[in-house]
């Protein structure tokens, strides 16, 4: 209500002041709440996703320090996590069925909350109209609706901790029938419901939000922006988007029947003679693998998801840094395209042991394997990017490369997961925890970073601390080799994830060392994501005041004025001429050519086929 | 939109002028409907998918014709005439939708009015017959855990799958209703456009289409 009688305010005095510039006053009537509380600005609904996803990772990060806790010394009293856990840790010692808890929450946080919402609300929000060249979103009410939305359901299933039995407890994927009976384990009650609620509200989410961002997109863009001139972080976010759409709802159905087999008796995901406390159940007919083909249907797009953004900023900040045009342009957006569709069909190689028809899985292996190319198409233009640059080594642009180092790391081991030969050694132990926490977790985490870094002047017309920075870059990537890299060891002996302590076998035993070596430098990776924290919140207020262009970068929203306005550009929005990657061109004097630059101001360095 | 100050651009988006750019030339509300319409096609299509899924198991499953038989006011079977009739009423719906949309382009008020009526009318008549349906069926013996007819994921799968499209359909019948509404009090005249009616009838085609689909898994095959 507010907004649109400011605008019909507004719409009063552009009768009477016909002069382009118009003066701003108005919007800035705004009082607290709508300004920043129930905005329906872009740049502020990026800010609030953010800030939410910080805080949903330092739950998901403690709760992994926690699981940490009880790898490395299992059985050891720590008094404060009794404290803290109260009877879910009697005597400082974490229960097994919590254990679970924590694997499951900390999967569903880091996955959903953090590297979908958090990543792709803060980053789609902020940086697609500012690419682009639009005063706001298509719809800016439903991109703020998006947001309660996602608020809401950080809400509920932090809401799952406080429950008396506990939080949902059979993993992120919840397999049935764990999660289809109320009574199979305590985290199957009421946490797995509040889980449910809470991934409902989620979907509903996401989805707001992604149709905002396709047809923003589509339809949005200022004059000169054809879509062959689109940064490629504005391709990654496009295709992510369409990714969200179609893959959230396929888990939404699922998510409706497993709740008719909670609730109501029917038996989708339940087959016949399930014994629950020394009773048969009377379900009979249904699937579990079912449940497993519908979530995984979601699950791998989800996978691509989180990691495409990441990938779009990597690119970016790439170019930026390395001073040189971003190599294959066009090869980079073909790929982007080619995961997302392949993204879609490979969702199977996560069940090769779940009894599935052996051809079936060979089909899988054979699309699965595809993925490699439009992969290494990605990683090899990052390479020749880099090749012969002139590196500026921000903390942006060391995130950026500690991207591609992950990628790779990460991605190597896919290739071995990816057959299903293989992965009868494999499947479910700590080779697959290593994989995906190195490719999907770290690299994703590692593309959030060089955001933050990258766009913080832009956010907050605040420069973090330099030097602070690359303390929180190194710190982070050496423990997070030294958490992960074991973990491929572990793997191949046959050590299984997800279990509460390998105490019990003389084979397992013996990695117990390796454990407590991982725990310490899990512990260290996590103090120093203070350092972040702090260089974020101090920055905020206290850091030094931004310029308008401080990396030299190209594209449109460093053409904002530094103090951000509502709608973005005060006068009008730029029109583009030229694709944005017009770094070190020779001829040019400065090493860099804004995407609004005419080719009639820049004679000196115009080629053949430039207009 | 280029050339517009913001305060311009904010104020223009409350203007007659649609938004139309891009390259499918099309506003953004109508690219935000064909997204949301594929999202739930995915919805209906998993559902739809798993139900073909468990009837390939299945040794048991019901033959259409036995337990889709009933009339009512008659003891008689009438195998698939009730539902036959109540699809014949939804896909004339969705030409009485098609006649709104179509006077919409030409801003004809009273019969655009005219012929929301006629859809609300049919999608409470389709309505009305599924829920007499599902009583009927309720009384023969049909639960979501078991059916007198055969295997019990039947019987499940035909309340969910029913009942989530009566959903859609009940959902599409207010959103007619409020079209109507600002139909009647001139809203759309004031905006200089009825694209509002042309989004909606997208609506409800969809759920016109998804039915068909939904007919042919319970009913025919």
């Amino acid at each position: 209500m507010e907004t649109s009688t400011q605008t019909q305010s507004t719409a009063v005095h552009s009768h009477t002041n016909d002069v382009h510039i118009h003066e701003h006053e108005h919007h800035h009537h705004q009082s607290f709440i709508s300004k920043y509380i129930f905005s329906l600005d872009h740049k502020t609904i990026g800010k609030q996703y953010l800030i939410t996803a910080i805080f949903m990772a330092i739950v998901g990060m403690s709760l992994s320090l926690l699981m940490r806790a009880q790898l490395g010394w299992p059985g050891e009293q720590f008094s404060f996590i009794g404290k803290l856990l109260g009877k879910f840790a009697e005597g400082g010692i974490i229960k097994p069925e919590y254990y679970y808890a924590l694997v499951t929450l900390h999967g569903t946080i880091m996955v959903f909350f953090v590297l979908t919402g958090g990543l792709s609300g803060t980053f789609f929000n902020l940086l697609i109209p500012l690419q682009i060249g639009t005063r706001d979103m298509a719809s800016p009410l439903l991109n703020a609706l998006s947001y309660w939305f996602f608020f809401a359901s950080s809400c509920v299933m932090l809401s799952s901790f406080f429950v008396m039995a506990g939080p949902a407890s059979g993993g992120w994927t919840i397999y049935p029938p764990l999660s289809a009976l109320p009574e199979a384990t305590p985290g199957s009650g009421t946490g797995m419901t509040l889980w449910l609620v809470s991934m409902s509200l989620f979907i509903a989410s996401g989805l707001m939000g992604g149709i905002n961002y396709i047809s923003t997109v589509i339809n949005m863009r200022t004059k000169g922006m054809s879509l062959w001139k689109m940064p490629l972080t504005v391709w990654s976010f496009f295709i992510t988007a369409i990714l969200g759409v179609l893959s959230f709802p396929v888990l939404f159905s699922g998510a409706i029947m497993l709740v008719f087999d909670r609730s109501f008796g029917t038996s989708f995901f339940l087959p016949d003679g399930l014994v629950v406390a020394d009773k048969l159940l009377n379900h009979s007919g249904g699937s579990p693998i079912l449940w497993q083909h519908l979530f995984w249907f979601l699950g791998h797009p989800e996978v691509y998801i989180v990691l495409l953004p990441a990938m779009g900023m990597v690119s970016e900040i790439l170019s930026v840094n390395a001073r040189k045009p971003i190599f294959g342009y066009k090869a980079m957006v073909y790929a982007i395209m080619a995961i997302g569709f392949l993204s879609f069909i490979v969702w199977a190689h996560h069940m090769f042991q779940s009894g599935m028809n052996p051809f079936l899985g060979s089909v899988f292996v054979f699309t699965t394997l595809l993925i490699a190319i439009p992969s290494a198409v990605k990683t090899f233009n990052w390479l020749t990017t880099l090749y012969r640059s002139n590196i500026i080594f921000t903390p942006a642009m060391l995130y950026a490369l500690g991207f591609v180092s992950l990628f790779i790391t990460g991605g190597i081991t896919g290739i071995f997961l990816g057959n299903a030969a293989v992965d009868i050694q494999l499947h479910d132990t700590y080779f697959v925890v290593a994989h995906f926490h190195l490719v999907m977790g770290a690299a994703s985490f590692f593309g959030l970073f060089a955001g933050v870094y990258h766009w913080f002047p832009k956010m907050f017309s605040k420069m973090m601390n330099n030097t602070l920075g690359k303390w929180h870059f190194w710190l982070t990537i050496i423990s997070l080799y030294c958490v992960f890299f074991p973990m491929h060891y572990m793997g191949m002996a046959g050590v299984p994830r997800r279990y509460y302590a390998f105490t019990e076998y003389e084979w397992t035993s013996m990695f117990t060392d390796l454990n407590r070596f991982i725990s310490i430098w899990a512990l260290i990776g996590g103090a120093a994501q203070v350092l972040l924290i702090f260089n974020f919140f101090w920055s905020m207020f206290k850091g030094k005041p931004a310029t308008a262009n401080p990396w030299k970068a190209n594209t449109l929203e460093w053409t904002t004025p530094i103090k951000p306005v509502h709608g973005n550009w005060p006068g009008e929005i730029p029109e583009v001429h030229r694709w944005p990657y017009d770094y070190s061109k020779p001829g040019h004097e400065e090493d860099y050519i804004p995407q609004h630059i005419p080719y009639s101001e820049t004679g000196s360095s115009n080629r053949k086929g430039d207009y | 939109m280029n050339t517009q100050t913001p305060d311009q651009y904010f104020t223009n988006t409350l203007e007659s002028t649609p938004q139309i750019h891009g390259p499918f030339q099309l506003e953004y509300g109508k690219i935000m409907m064909w997204f949301l319409l594929i999202t739930d096609l995915f919805t209906f299509g998993t559902l739809l998918i798993s139900l073909v899924g468990f009837r390939f198991n299945a040794t048991d499953w019901p033959v259409a014709e036995k337990v889709f038989s009933s009339f009512p006011f008659t003891e008689k079977p009438f195998p698939l005439l009730f539902v036959g009739t109540m699809t014949f009423i939804l896909i004339i719906s969705s030409l009485t939708m098609a006649m709104a949309v179509d006077h919409g382009f030409r801003m004809d008020k009273n019969k655009v009015i005219r012929y929301l009526i006629f859809t609300i009318a049919g999608g409470i008549v389709f309505l009305g017959s599924q829920a007499w349906e599902w009583s009927h069926m309720i009384h023969q013996g049909a639960r979501l855990t078991s059916n007198p007819w055969g295997t019990s994921s039947f019987s499940a799968f035909f309340f969910l799958i029913t009942g989530f499209h009566g959903l859609h359909v009940f959902s599409g019948i207010v959103l007619l209703v409020i079209l109507l509404i600002n139909v009647s009090r001139g809203v759309y005249d004031v905006r200089g456009h009825y694209l509002m009616v042309e989004k909606i009838g997208l609506y409800w085609h969809f759920v016109d289409v998804v039915w068909v689909f939904v007919f042919t898994f319970f009913y025919l095959i």
